[in-house]
């Protein structure tokens, strides 16, 4: 509780020096654990973070709350495990009330298809210590008991599995957390302040230009989610990215009703509810892409009829809120984590519908990688030059959505 | 988002009739070097962007429109093989 009860004004206001050792682009989840993991672990605190608008402005703050670790290949699963297990002890190191709290994860199997594609999951996150198993249908309603097997009578469940690790955080105590903990360690975080240009000389990165005059830099990380592509053609590069928007909404609060978070890869669905109480429902992102964060009334009809197949007495609550965030989808569904073709210009990128959740292990993977020049195995899999190698790491099946 | 698309020949669509075709890119490349471009990189960039549709539960064509991604203002549409 310290954290929220330390005040406002976590954030100290600083000059801009013309010079850092690492600038950051992007005031999101991403680039703020960077930031405080270079500080933290490596002795790096001559660092800005450059935020166009304000911390958690993108996608940081429009994404929803889960953190899993049931991927589908074997070089995701340990990368979202240990960020998972991270966050399971990120409030204590950061002195910032989170709100973490563990919930569990049913996915919903309808078609015998399905059922294969979720036992072959179950069977090699096991293999590799994440716990997920089947459920059948009576085991489903004893975790979740509100739920339609009948799926409206449109979409029956034949059996489901189960993730008991999966957990909630607060995305903006994310952003406030690492940002706070980063600004104690000196880093610098300059709001309000839009990169317009990268200065390279000789294909290495020199600094940045920004609307408050420019910046000399021995490092530069571009980690602005869904603007990754613009970002990097300022250092002449172009990535294999495309920016698509994701949606979501919430009803008015009503008291626990479902637990954890329930999801169904056939209806492209997924349900939990907050700690405010809010139902909270998703789909799929839009199939086209633009850098629009207008919401839709098509999405919330789409959604909502959806939603109520499964969990009938959400008809009850009445809707509160919806909102977009753009992602920054990659061929393979995985990120892109490393150094670019220009030498000192990293990326963060990729993030797609899976970076809040990466947060903790990108950002600490990534500060090594800029400290030491070494690669972490964990990230390895990630870096941006496995398009041209054909190394990709596909996981779209897993990590889709939410 | 409640995006339209005009297609040339049925008229103003709503786009979930429509299969994405992404930005135009080139059809054939020369060198290996290209062909990886061509397959993984994106120009995805703000602004006015020339890009392709199906219309899927419609004519059953392929088309090109040039549509604004920052406001999603379509601003030309043709017709195309």
């Amino acid at each position: 509780m310290t954290g929220l009860l330390r005040g406002r004004n976590f954030l100290p206001l600083r000059d801009m020096k013309p010079s850092y050792d690492v600038v950051i682009i992007g005031g999101g989840v991403q680039g703020l654990s960077t930031a405080y993991y270079l500080a933290a672990h490596h002795g790096i605190k001559n660092i800005a973070v450059l935020e166009r608008a304000y911390i958690g402005a993108g996608a940081s703050g429009r994404n929803t709350q889960v953190v899993r670790s049931n991927y589908n290949t074997p070089e995701t699963i340990p990368f979202y495990k240990e960020s998972l297990q991270m966050y399971s002890t990120l409030a204590q190191e950061l002195d910032f009330n989170l709100m973490f709290s563990n919930q569990g994860e049913i996915d919903l199997v309808h078609t015998d298809d399905s059922w294969r594609v979720e036992n072959d999951k179950c069977l090699l996150n096991q293999r590799m210590g994440v716990n997920t198993r089947m459920l059948t249908p009576s085991e489903i309603l004893e975790v979740c008991p509100h739920i339609d097997l009948s799926g409206g009578g449109k979409l029956p469940v034949i059996g489901a599995s189960y993730h008991p690790p999966c957990s909630f955080v607060r995305h903006d105590s994310v952003v406030w957390g690492y940002a706070s903990a980063a600004a104690r360690l000196g880093v610098h975080i300059h709001e309000q302040t839009r990169v317009t240009g990268i200065e390279t000389d000789g294909g290495t990165c020199r600094g940045v230009v920004t609307d408050r005059g420019p910046i000399a830099a021995g490092a530069v990380l571009s980690a602005v989610a869904g603007w990754s592509s613009e970002v990097a053609a300022m250092a002449g590069l172009k990535l294999p990215i495309v920016t698509h928007p994701l949606q979501a909404f919430v009803t008015e609060p009503v008291k626990p009703v479902i637990s954890g978070l329930v999801c169904s890869f056939d209806a492209m669905l997924y349900i939990s509810q907050t700690q405010r109480g809010e139902l909270l429902a998703g789909a799929e992102i839009l199939p086209y892409n633009t850098y629009s964060s207008r919401s839709g009334f098509d999405f919330i009809a789409e959604c909502a009829a959806r939603a109520l197949m499964f969990l009938p007495l959400m008809g009850k609550a009445r809707l509160m809120r919806q909102w977009t965030g753009l992602c920054d989808m990659t061929p393979d569904s995985s990120p892109i984590l490393g150094e670019s073709e220009v030498e000192r210009f990293f990326l963060s990128a990729g993030m797609g519908t899976w970076g809040f959740k990466t947060a903790p292990v990108a950002g600490r993977s990534m500060a090594e990688h800029i400290a030491t020049g070494k690669v972490p195995t964990v990230m390895k899999p990630f870096l941006p030059g496995r398009f041209r190698s054909d190394r990709m790491v596909p996981d779209a099946a897993s990590a889709g959505t939410h | 988002m409640g995006l339209r698309i005009p297609c040339p020949h049925c008229g103003l669509r709503e786009y979930s009739e429509f299969g994405f075709g992404g930005e135009v890119r080139e059809l054939e490349s020369p060198d290996l070097e290209r062909d990886f471009e061509r397959v993984y990189l994106n120009d995805n960039a703000p602004g006015p962007q020339l890009e392709r549709w199906f219309h899927a539960y419609g004519c059953r064509r392929w088309f090109t429109i040039t549509r604004d991604t920052v406001t999603n203002q379509i601003v030309d549409s043709t017709e195309s093989a």
